[in-house]
């Protein structure tokens, strides 16, 4: 493993082709995720983070802090009523689709990473088109495309016809793929796509640099940089995400909503949302990664329900007119609760396979991770109305 | 030439300090454009002025807007 | 406690009250700068007097820095004009930006401002704006390589106080420059309240000139700047939201 670590490649350089943009965020997230004394808080800082009508910096890192545990239900009640107050009783529905599982990365925790043997499958032209005709069926209107990080397997000219076969059954379409340059994302957005989600993972680049061992991803700068690029591109809107239990999950939390935070000043046009998923295990989680391993290669440990619910609460506070995402990777009583009172996004009929939308879709590809929420986009319809809540295919006219 | 808004007469070829003395301001005090370019201190002497000439002569006073 | 320094422009001042010089007999400039204990005052650009008037600067204490204003702008050019005269006059690189095109209530032209802030950055001015707190200008304003934002509170010389605060705290959570409140504000209490909300310093004239004891009035403002900028570096306490919370539990769902 030590002789095999001498050779990969330096994962904060540039590999060639990749676009360097002028921005300070990076410096400015990195700093203050490392000085971030999360014990340092104490119930006094989270009582006032509470009742400011803002929040400060300060007052978010109070909130994601071990002092504001106590005080979940009262946070709770307060992202409730910010939640009510920018969105309404409006909860948002859409759904992924994989249309790709080819990768080109080693990531340990992955499912879809290179190394591990799994069905490859990439749906072709005419599958795309089954797949969306199906979930179109189900009331659907907005889309989010996925595939595995390959730029051989899936270019972007290949993710644009995807984009286009979506457009035209989709109002909305968001892309979770591999970072790209700025023009790249501007030809995605002539294709019809209008939202970018990058996942940084951890925003540990020590951490990242021992779950990342080879591939484009394994550059930590290049994929921060992503949510710029692609506003610079044209797209309306990006989100975030840390993947929760890489690395030290408060830190983490701390600074994805600073990345948003930054972003949303220095773009002020943009939308800004977050995802907020916890590590879950994988299908074919490679050995290494399951076994003894795990403690040495992470410095995370396993995110709970309550702070995972602390966490979305706190980004809502922080930045109460953000969307946040609920994940399929909880269980549905958790998404019933969780929307409306910090969430303002769900998944449904969710499969995080290929091909498994259509029954005209014969071949199928493996999963990149499994659910616990595999209810179908009526019964999500159905628990959002019984919340008291409304669901909302899309809102948003395309101009 | 027009010193300020008012027409005045003067020699041609009077230097920018010379019209300041005989105009009564102090050279320290004022800041002066000469057909909307400023002249600056040091070019007061070699500054020559004909009659077609628009100067302005300013300095601070208390105030703004109202 | 750490000191707390207003940085503006790259230089470093104790006094967050920028005092205005119009409305008032030269002769009591010193004592209103003393009781303010101002360390910036504004000044206008005239045609000069010959008559021998007494010049403003000699009522103005050592070491307290000039900030000319563009007032008498109606556009961009002007304003550059005037300011370009302004640091001929020999003071430093300040200046405010002030262009009106309305004489009745003398409101900012935003666009102009902007345009004006950004052709005298690019000459090496330190440009204060003065401008109607509107988000999207401030930005350009930044762009423009501002070095303040100055949104007013009220109508000049109106002295009705924080007509625009929803505005104004908009800025001060946004932008990333000072925010210098200034014309409109009237009272002391009102410039107490506008360094609670956050601004870096407050702009007054009109209050002050008008006020039946110069010195005194320049005083309590001084004093009320400097208990509403330690009300902000203090964190407000708590305000009782009215009424009860919710009772059913919002978080009772949770597994481990």
């Amino acid at each position: 493993m030590k002789d095999e670590r001498q050779k990969l490649v330096n994962h904060m350089e540039y590999m060639e082709g990749m676009e360097q943009i002028d921005s300070d965020i990076m410096e400015k997230v990195i700093n203050a995720r490392d000085n971030y004394q999360a014990e340092a808080y104490t119930a006094q800082d989270v009582r006032r983070a509470i009742e400011h009508d803002k929040r400060t910096i300060e007052d978010f890192a109070a909130l994601l802090s071990p002092a504001a545990d106590v005080f979940l239900e009262e946070i709770a009640g307060k992202a409730k009523k910010e939640t009510e107050r920018h969105f309404g009783n409006s909860v948002y529905m859409f759904t992924p689709i994989y249309i790709s599982n080819y990768c080109e990365n080693y990531c340990i925790y992955c499912g879809f990473n290179c190394r591990n043997q799994i069905r490859r499958m990439k749906l072709k032209k005419t599958e795309i088109e089954k797949e969306m005709a199906a979930i179109a069926g189900t009331g659907l209107e907005e889309i989010l495309i996925l595939t595995g990080e390959s730029r051989a397997q899936s270019d972007v000219s290949y993710i644009g016809e995807a984009c286009k076969i979506a457009r035209s059954y989709f109002r909305m379409v968001g892309l979770e793929v591999y970072p790209m340059n700025t023009e790249e994302y501007a030809y995605l957005q002539s294709c019809g796509a209008d939202y970018v989600t990058v996942f940084q993972e951890t925003y540990d680049s020590d951490c990242y640099e021992t779950l990342h061992l080879s591939g484009h991803k394994r550059i930590f700068p290049y994929r921060f940089h992503a949510q710029e690029r692609a506003l610079r591109g044209g797209m309306r809107g990006v989100a975030f995400a840390a993947l929760l239990g890489l690395a030290d999950f408060s830190r983490d939390a701390f600074a994805t909503g600073l990345h948003a935070y930054y972003i949303q000043r220095k773009y002020p046009h943009a939308e800004i949302s977050f995802s907020c998923p916890r590590l879950r295990p994988v299908k074919t989680m490679t050995e290494s990664f399951r076994g003894a391993r795990k403690e040495e290669l992470m410095g995370g440990k396993e995110v709970s329900e309550r702070e995972l619910m602390k966490i979305m609460c706190a980004y809502r506070l922080f930045m109460p007119y953000a969307g946040i995402t609920v994940s399929t990777r909880e269980r549905a009583e958790f998404r019933n609760h969780v929307i409306g009172v910090a969430a303002t996004k769900i998944s449904a009929g969710v499969s995080t396979g290929i091909g498994s939308h259509s029954e005209e879709v014969k071949r199928q590809g493996d999963n990149q991770f499994e659910i616990a929420d595999e209810r179908n986009v009526s019964q999500v319809f159905q628990a959002i109305k019984e919340q008291g809540l409304q669901p909302v295919m899309n809102d948003y006219v395309y101009v | 030439m027009k010193i300020n808004g008012v027409q005045k007469t003067y020699a041609d070829n009077i230097s920018v300090s010379e019209l300041l003395k005989q105009e009564g301001y102090l050279r320290e005090q004022v800041a002066v454009e000469l057909n909307e370019e400023i002249v600056s201190k040091d070019a007061y002497d070699t500054s020559l002025l004909k009659d077609s000439d628009v100067v302005e002569v300013v300095s601070f006073m208390g105030g703004g807007s109202r | 406690m750490k000191q707390d320094i207003f940085m503006l422009g790259g230089q470093q001042f104790q006094s967050r009250f920028i005092l205005g010089s119009g409305k008032y007999n030269v002769n009591l400039i010193q004592a209103a700068v003393e009781n303010a204990k101002a360390q910036i005052i504004t000044l206008a650009v005239r045609r000069a007097n010959s008559s021998g008037e007494a010049n403003i600067l000699n009522f103005i204490p050592e070491g307290v820095t000039l900030l000319p204003n563009t007032s008498g702008a109606r556009t961009a050019e002007e304003a550059v004009r005037i300011a370009k005269l302004s640091r001929e006059l020999g003071c430093g690189d300040f200046v405010k930006v002030e262009i009106m095109r309305d004489s009745k209530y003398l409101l900012p032209d935003n666009q102009e401002t902007v345009r004006a802030t950004e052709w005298l950055a690019k000459e090496g001015f330190i440009v204060l704006p003065y401008m109607y707190p509107d988000l999207n200008t401030a930005r350009d304003l930044v762009n423009a390589g501002a070095a303040a934002v100055m949104p007013l509170a009220a109508p000049i010389g109106s002295n009705k106080g924080l007509a625009t605060r929803e505005f104004i705290q908009i800025l001060i959570d946004e932008i990333d420059l000072p925010i210098i409140v200034d014309a409109g504000i009237g009272r002391p209490s009102q410039a107490c309240e506008v360094m609670e909300m956050g601004a870096a310093a407050v702009m007054a004239n009109t209050a002050i000139a008008t006020a039946g004891n110069i010195p005194q009035m320049a005083s309590a403002f001084r004093r009320a700047i400097e208990a509403g900028r330690k009300a902000y570096l203090s964190g407000l306490g708590r305000v009782r939201e009215k009424g009860g919370e919710a009772s059913s539990p919002l978080t009772g769902f949770l597994r481990d």
